[in-house]
């Protein structure tokens, strides 16, 4: 009978004819969340110093508004967000300044990064909170109050939210879809956060709402957090929003993608060169829109978030953590490491990364911390030779060919890795998930994609200097057609003078006239070509650009590494 | 670092090879109930014989031994070898065969994973070609056999091509009802009556049928498993069965039922086990469909127009050398793209 279904439901994914109440692909983890969700969430008593990294969101660096030594209160603006897409950073408690400098911050990278460190005075005294009056201010000034709220996409993505709310004059935003499905294993800070204070988050709602202008709003949850959907639908009774519905879908990994909870919820699928906006519907995560609500109708910015601290810790949890919060304090607080711990992950064990040091901060984008160790998450065996079973191509959410992926970016043809939409792969993780042959797929593809970004960049750098030396080397012959020139007119002039009483003037002017004209000609166009060759953003970088260049370059180098350390699997000439 | 996804759920190669060859076992069972167990001489030769080879290969191109010997690819094609070859195939025959599928099939190609043709049927063709008389040479099941032979009179006969008390060849092979048919026809006999004769049986071969139901049992545990998918095995069973429908409708006289093309040969070996090697094969659901439907023709026409009595083995790799060009026709719609 297993059989059966099987067979048929293999047969309707293959003609696509998947319900689309379920995503493409996907895969079912062993959920984990259980563990998580037995205590309520706590709060942590506030570190003695925070460590505030100036990145912790998707954009540019924000410009930093105190000096080393002052005093700042619980919610004082630090740093202000510059630039379009940046965010603002606040103090979460009262202290000094004590440093701005690099510190070790939780990126993938290993490599330390700008941080404001604040000593807590310990008493945790706010500054200045002011409620904004959403309902009677209007939309600009809304964004415009939004511009330092600090808040980004809490989901783990930190974008900007402000700019997620700008709307479009030319797109009606008619949906608005609240992402909580929470689809990683482990993860459970939305789950705890819908539980605890959906009121809370559907005030958030009634926010975005309201700036968005939608007409409509769906609130996604898997149907592993039958809580947290249940507060939520009570929570919906009382809420002043239009057609509010939560909507549960089934559990599997990878729902919470936004694109694909937006098909999950609306049917449409967004095109892959547009935003979601485009098709009228905009996506945020409840802790996200819980952060709006504080911020609208309190006067608090961003200064903490819940995070699931779990996997081989004592007593795994969600606790409400102000940022900077050292990962080591919110792991004492877990009640500490269990035996064999030898990790540990932030975010989900499917897209998350290994923390360089427990000595990091918690900062916007930390949703999670996973203790890890060798029983809950084996070392990959070594990798073997790929056999096309295509059990990659068959959970893969979007329907790449992860098997010709893996082809083209072994082999670094990677104009064909391009051709068969590398740069669409989300990588969640389910192809490496699902290949028999364990071999790293998607480490493959962030070393591709990498690759060929840099190359690009290269590419342009090269066509710029190109069109230098080209502009340079016809100035050069049109200025010795021009000394040539200059040269017979001189020698026609002389001719003429001799034979001035003989020779009667002929059409002379007219060929003057049509030399001259296309001189003038020449010289348009090579303005042109200057103007087109101008320095582009290219050579006179900023120095934060610089840095921000160096530092990807560092992290293909270390993918780069990474990737040839685990490969087992190799041909002798590849290595060559 | 990011090393995630940090959990895995997917059998290893090992484990899917080691299910594919449990599947077989049925079969192989059926083959010792109807031919007797000389074939598992045969399976054995052809087993070592593909352990040493792959062991050798891999030590000359300087690759780990162990996990690779371990993910029993090596054996899995030895065994899909040994069922393809007559029962009782002398014992040199099965060593050429083998090593021909493993030394120069797959390690000349780069091994495991990297074969563009499926192993085991370039071993299959390559005898074929080379010995045809003793490759169409099958024996008959012991049930109709003049002399039925016992296991250590078929050793004898597999290692010393020597039959007991000087009998005769003829007492303990006879024609397969595709080779018989094929010869009948050419005779202007009619299908009806050339299917009157002893060794065929209510769907295809007498007791060969049983063989084919054990495949199909092996065959079910594989989809069941999610170690194939239905594409391959339904696209050719039903590609075939419409083919041999279509001619038989037209003329019964001269044409054999689907039922019987889908019950004789290595027509349900084939669906199950051999088009459906992942690495040989297309990937994507469109390419395997194409793949199964073009073997399942080109099988056809070889039985009832070529110079051999079955077509799969030929079919196979004709369809392996289309294999990347079906994959770049067939890529699905990718998410968010129009097409």
């Amino acid at each position: 009978m297993n059989a059966l279904l099987n067979i048929v439901n293999q047969v309707k994914n293959s003609f696509g004819l998947s319900a689309s109440n379920t995503v493409r692909g996907g895969v079912h983890p062993a959920e984990h969340k259980q563990e998580s969700t037995t205590l309520p969430i706590g709060s942590l008593p506030i570190s003695k110093r925070l460590v505030l990294p100036l990145r912790q969101h998707v954009g540019n660096l924000p410009k930093v508004l105190v000096t080393v030594g002052q005093h700042v209160l619980k919610g004082q603006l630090l740093a202000e967000a510059e630039g379009n897409i940046s965010a603002a950073i606040h103090a979460p408690t009262s202290g000094v300044v004590v440093a701005i400098e690099d510190a070790l911050i939780p990126h993938p990278s290993g490599l330390p990064d700008q941080c404001i460190v604040i000593d807590s005075d310990g008493l945790d005294t706010w500054g200045e909170r002011v409620a904004i009056d959403w309902r009677h201010l209007d939309q600009s000034a809304l964004l415009a109050a939004l511009r330092n709220s600090g808040i980004v996409g809490l989901g783990g993505a930190a974008f900007p939210t402000q700019i997620k709310l700008r709307t479009n004059p030319k797109v009606q935003i008619k949906t608005l879809v609240v992402n909580a499905a929470e689809c990683e294993p482990y993860i459970t800070c939305d789950d705890m956060l819908m539980r605890e204070r959906a009121a809370d988050i559907l005030k958030g709602v009634e926010i975005a709402q309201y700036l968005l202008g939608a007409e409509e709003c769906l609130i996604g949850i898997e149907d592993n957090k039958p809580e947290a959907a249940e507060a939520m639908r009570q929570a919906c009774i009382n809420s002043p929003v239009r057609n509010l519905q939560v909507v549960v879908v089934p559990t599997q990994y990878p729902s919470g993608d936004a694109r694909q909870l937006i098909r999950l919820l609306t049917g449409m699928e967004v095109p892959n060169d547009k935003r979601s906006t485009d098709v009228g519907v905009q996506c945020f995560n409840v802790a996200t829109l819980l952060a709006l609500h504080r911020y609208f109708d309190f006067g608090e910015p961003s200064l903490s978030r819940v995070v699931t601290i779990t996997g081989n810790v004592a007593n795994p949890r969600n606790y409400d953590v102000p940022f900077g919060t050292p990962v080591t304090d919110l792991i004492a607080a877990a009640g500490g490491v269990l035996d064999h711990t030898d990790d540990y992950i932030m975010g989900g064990p499917m897209m998350g990364f290994s923390l360089p040091s427990v000595d990091v901060p918690i900062t916007k984008a930390s949703n999670c911390i996973i203790a890890s160790a060798p029983q809950l998450f084996a070392p990959p065996p070594p990798a073997m030779p790929c056999i096309r079973c295509a059990r990659c191509a068959d959970v893969c959410p979007i329907s790449l060919q992860p098997q010709e992926l893996y082809w083209f970016s072994k082999s670094s043809n990677l104009e064909k890795a391009r051709d068969y939409k590398l740069f669409d792969c989300i990588e969640c993780g389910c192809c490496t998930y699902a290949c028999p042959s364990n071999i790293p797929l998607v480490q493959y593809y962030r070393f591709a994609k990498s690759e060929i970004i840099a190359q690009d960049r290269a590419k342009e750098a090269a066509d710029l200097a190109r069109e230098r030396n080209e502009f340079r080397l016809m100035r050069i012959e049109r200025e010795k057609q021009e000394r040539a020139q200059k040269h017979a007119q001189k020698a026609v002039g002389a001719q003429t003078e001799a034979a001035k009483e003989t020779a009667v003037v002929s059409a002379n002017p007219e060929a003057d006239a049509a030399k001259k004209a296309a001189i003038a000609a020449a010289i348009e166009r090579a303005k042109a070509q200057k103007a087109a060759s101008a320095p582009q953003n290219i050579e006179k970088v900023e120095p934060a650009v610089q840095a921000e260049i160096e530092k990807i370059d560092a992290r293909r180098d270390a993918a780069k590494q990474a990737v040839q350390a685990q490969l087992f699997e190799s041909d002798p000439q590849d290595n060559k | 670092m990011s090393r995630s996804p940090y959990l895995s759920s997917a059998p290893s190669v090992s484990v899917i090879m080691v299910k594919v060859m449990l599947a077989l076992i049925p079969a192989i069972a059926a083959y010792v109930w109807v031919y007797g167990a000389g074939i598992l001489i045969t399976l054995a030769l052809a087993s070592t014989t593909a352990l040493a080879a792959e062991a050798l290969m891999l030590k000359l191109r300087h690759r780990p031994i162990k996990p690779f010997l371990m993910d029993g690819s090596a054996l899995l094609t030895a065994w899909l070898l040994a069922l393809s070859l007559p029962p009782l195939a002398p014992w040199w025959l099965v060593v050429v065969g083998t090593l021909f599928a493993i030394v120069i099939a797959k390690h000349l190609y780069g091994g495991l994973g990297y074969n563009p043709f499926n192993p085991a049927m370039v071993g299959y063709a390559v005898l074929l070609i080379s010995f045809p008389v003793i490759m169409t040479n099958w024996p008959a099941p012991l049930e109709l056999a003049q002399a039925k032979l016992n296991f250590a009179e078929q050793c004898q006969f597999i290692f010393g091509a020597s039959l007991p008390n000087g009998l005769h060849l003829d007492a303990v092979s006879m024609a397969t009802p595709l080779d018989y048919l094929k010869t009948q026809l050419t005779l202007h006999h009619q299908v009806q009556d050339i299917a009157t004769a002893s060794q065929f049986g209510t769907f295809g071969a007498k007791g060969g049928e049983l063989v084919v139901w054990a495949y199909l049992l092996g065959g079910l545990y594989l989809l069941q498993q999610r170690l194939i998918t239905w594409h391959l095995p339904t696209a050719f069973l039903g590609a075939l069965a419409l083919m041999a429908g279509a001619f038989y409708l037209v003329d019964a006289n001269h044409f054999a039922s689907p039922v019987f093309h889908l019950f004789t040969g290595a027509s349900m070996l084939g669906a199950f086990f051999i088009i459906t090697d992942p690495v040989s094969g297309p990937t994507t659901p469109k390419g395997k469909l194409i793949f199964a439907i073009g073997i399942a023709v080109l099988t056809y026409l070889i039985r009832v127009y070529g110079g051999y009595p079955d077509g799969v083995a030929f079919s196979v790799l004709l369809m392996n050398m289309c294999v990347p060009l079906i994959d770049a026709w067939t890529q699905p719609r990718v998410f968010g793209h129009s097409k």
